[in-house]
């Protein structure tokens, strides 16, 4: 299958590793990724800002990025759940009826990772080896915008290798939520020590997820305690090989 | 008046509250008791998300045609021998309650707990009447005692532990007993002595209402102490205020809710008291029964079709028993007789976006309080809208630095020759992480993050950049070859 890869603003940017992982993924299973050049942002942080306005040109380029593809994938939960709930409301905002129907479709063949693995390329065993201690955190987009339910456990649970530990309150918020983590950054900090001392609890040595920019967050605070647990994209993982 | 808004922004009053070890860990327990408790009733319904639809649309139904349920109910009251009051704001409301007592010529009351009487700050303005209002929840009553404000829906005083509540008995109720424990046992007696004694003297009650049913006129109160029941039998006027979306159409939209309101709040089948009266009866229960229906910002939400939704909120406080922010911070940091998820979209609908603009950004969005609410309002939805509509109404004039900033990262972000160009100049910032791989320190306001988070260091090439030079046009035409 051709499928075209929306590899999002951040992990282009900050963690280009996310996006050839995801790369090395599809073409391990026999497919064939493209990566439409033109693609930037998906426009989420202005449009949870409040700045709806100045969403519109982004997701209008996104649209025109994505439309020639039957299948575009995004290692990124909360991504895809913001061209899935966001961009044909911000379009109708806008008054465009025209763009927000583009982007229902374009919306409707945009696949998170672990959704496009098991729902549309039918895979669960990925034949990944990764020897380590691994502890899953369902970000909040994947699981309550996306609905992506235990489908990255059952990915995860085939891995060779690797022992899956269980994340005390693993569906709490790491207290990430983009700009939130600025605007109240105190509040999203006591949210984040919860969340590192889960993860500290678990015994794992990795702490992955759907989401760079939880990752990020998670992964920025454990390095600052000095902890040793490092955080990994599923993808990463998923790619892994002996 | 009332008590909608704050003085402080959130972020200001929510450092308080985390820095404030003892309150972190009475939140956290309460919450997280209450949690299991909802999530273990709720499993055993195998037609919970239905229940939900049926709530969301019952609701949704009822505010298309809010005025003639309201007609309704003002007939049945004033047939069974109640009488109807319209109240515009709090001061109206508060006009008409202070009026109501002093022609019965009390200087006492007592209370059922009511959010709404608490939203029009009744007892300030009582009291200014020289009228002592006095609460009979036993939370209520804590925080009454305490000279404090309710810091949740359902459980004002959940901010207090055992030990302090026995300080403010000790200290504000007058003929207590001086060996009084933190026993919860002990406490509970204590309240109820006291207690007792208002209710038997009392000849007014004020109540708020969680139901008023159009087609018989009757007003209901759920409770799980009893305390709301003395107050509804015993006196003989009672006033209840009631805000106008707390109408149901009929009988039978109960059975929906009162499956819902239980389980969703206090994580109970059924609550222990459900009292229901409609007008008056001779000879039983208070021979003056007063409505006061009241709308204090509630009209012009309801003209908003997004944001009513707002409205079809139960009171259950389920969103702010599942909030991580909520869990954290308090009830106090949202300023508002309603704090939480439902008050951060509540409040600044009721008074003005302007007026509580911190508020729709106390939320990082991670939605548990959707998949929580028994009628399955779109919280975090409708958080992004009043977002939208802060920004919008701040449009014009000198743009703020983060308004500058976002407006150039979407210049930036149409267009991918551009996003390039700024990846490319991010990449100075490897010079900040050279030694360690990481980010410690930023300047404002940037220092946000770096205050608790490292920041990871720009890698060395973008995935565009590696994408072009690996798999590039050139390149793929090249392997396509071999
Ligand atoms: S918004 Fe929903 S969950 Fe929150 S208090 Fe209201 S009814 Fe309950």
């Amino acid at each position: 299958m051709r499928i075209a890869l929306f590899v999002t603003c951040l992990a282009d940017a900050v963690f280009p590793d996310v996006g050839r992982a995801t790369v090395t993924l599809l073409e391990r299973l026999g497919h064939e990724a493209v990566f439409p050049p033109t693609q930037t942002c998906c426009g989420q942080m202005h449009v949870n800002t409040g700045y709806q306005r100045e969403a519109v040109p982004l997701v209008r380029h996104h649209v025109e990025a994505f439309e020639p593809y039957d299948v575009v994938v995004a290692p990124s939960g909360s991504c895809v759940g913001s061209v899935r709930h966001q961009h044909a409301m911000v379009a109708r905002g806008a008054g465009d009826e025209a763009l927000a129907g583009r982007a229902t479709a374009v919306a409707a063949r945009t696949y998170e990772l672990s959704e496009l693995l098991v729902d549309v390329l039918g895979v669960e065993d990925v034949g990944a080896y990764f020897p380590h201690r691994v502890t899953y955190h369902p970000t909040c987009h994947s699981l309550r915008m996306l609905r992506v339910d235990d489908k990255p456990l059952r990915l995860l649970r085939q891995v060779r290798g690797m022992t899956l530990l269980e994340l005390p309150d693993a569906d709490q918020c790491c207290g990430f939520g983009g700009t939130f983590a600025l605007k109240n950054a105190d509040t999203s900090t006591a949210m984040l020590a919860d969340k590192m001392r889960n993860v500290v609890a678990s015994g794992a040595e990795v702490a992955t997820a759907g989401d760079s920019s939880c990752l990020m967050h998670i992964g920025g605070g454990l390095s600052r305690l000095r902890t040793g647990t490092r955080t990994l994209h599923l993808a990463e993982i998923l790619a892994a090989t002996a | 008046m009332g008590h909608l808004r704050g003085e402080q922004s959130f972020p200001d009053a929510a450092r308080g509250a985390l820095a404030d070890s003892q309150l972190r860990r009475n939140l956290g327990h309460a919450t997280t008791t209450i949690r299991g408790k909802r999530a273990a009733v709720v499993a055993e319904c195998d037609d919970w998300e239905e229940l939900r639809l049926a709530g969301e649309a019952l609701k949704s139904s009822t505010m298309a045609r809010l005025d003639q349920h309201l007609v309704e109910l003002e007939e049945r009251v004033t047939a069974r021998g109640g009488v109807v009051h319209w109240a515009r704001d709090a001061h109206e409301a508060n006009a008409i309650v202070t009026r109501l007592v002093r022609e019965t010529g009390e200087t006492e009351v007592v209370k059922v707990k009511s959010m709404a009487t608490q939203e029009i700050g009744l007892n300030d303005a009582l009291a200014e009447a020289g009228i002592t209002a006095q609460e009979t929840d036993l939370a209520e009553l804590i925080v009454q005692l305490g000279g404090d404000l309710g810091s949740h829906i359902l459980v004002p005083a959940i901010h207090r532990n055992r030990a302090e509540i026995r300080e403010i008995f000790l200290r504000e109720m007058p003929g207590v007993d001086p060996e009084l424990t933190a026993e919860p046992r002990r406490l509970a007696e204590a309240a109820r002595l006291y207690l007792r004694e208002r209710f038997l003297r009392a000849k007014v009650a004020i109540s708020g209402a969680n139901f008023g049913v159009a087609e018989s006129g009757t007003l209901l109160v759920v409770e799980s102490e009893g305390n709301g029941r003395m107050c509804l039998t015993l006196p003989e006027t009672l006033i209840t205020v009631m805000g106008i979306e707390k109408v149901v159409p009929t009988w039978q939209d109960l059975e929906v809710f009162l499956q819902l309101l239980p389980r969703s709040s206090t994580g109970e089948r059924m609550n222990p008291y459900t009292s229901a009266w409609t007008g008056v009866t001779p000879g039983d229960g208070p021979q003056a029964f007063h409505l006061v229906l009241l709308d204090n910002g509630r009209t012009a939400t309801l003209a908003d079709e997004v944001g009513r939704a707002a409205l079809h909120c139960i009171k259950c406080s389920a969103c702010l028993n599942v909030c991580p922010v909520y869990e954290r911070a308090g009830g106090h940091a949202y300023g508002s007789v309603y704090p939480g998820p439902i008050g951060a979209v509540l409040s600044p609908q009721l008074t003005g976006v302007e007026d509580n603009a911190s508020l729709p950004y106390a939320s990082s969005l991670c939605g548990a309080c959707f998949d929580a609410c028994p009628v399955r309002i779109d919280i975090p939805s409708l958080l992004v809208r009043l977002r939208a509509q802060h920004v919008d109404a701040n449009r014009g004039g000198v743009p703020s630095p983060e308004a500058a900033a976002m407006a150039a990262a979407s210049w930036v972000m149409a267009d991918h020759r551009r996003f390039a160009a700024a990846e490319t100049a991010s990449r100075l910032g490897r010079l900040l992480g050279r030694s360690t791989g990481r980010i410690g320190s930023l300047p404002p306001p940037l220092d946000a993050w770096t205050g608790s988070r490292d920041l990871p260091r720009p890698p060395a090439e973008s995935f565009r950049q590696w994408w072009a030079r690996e798999r590039g046009q050139g390149r793929a035409r090249e392997r396509g070859q071999s």
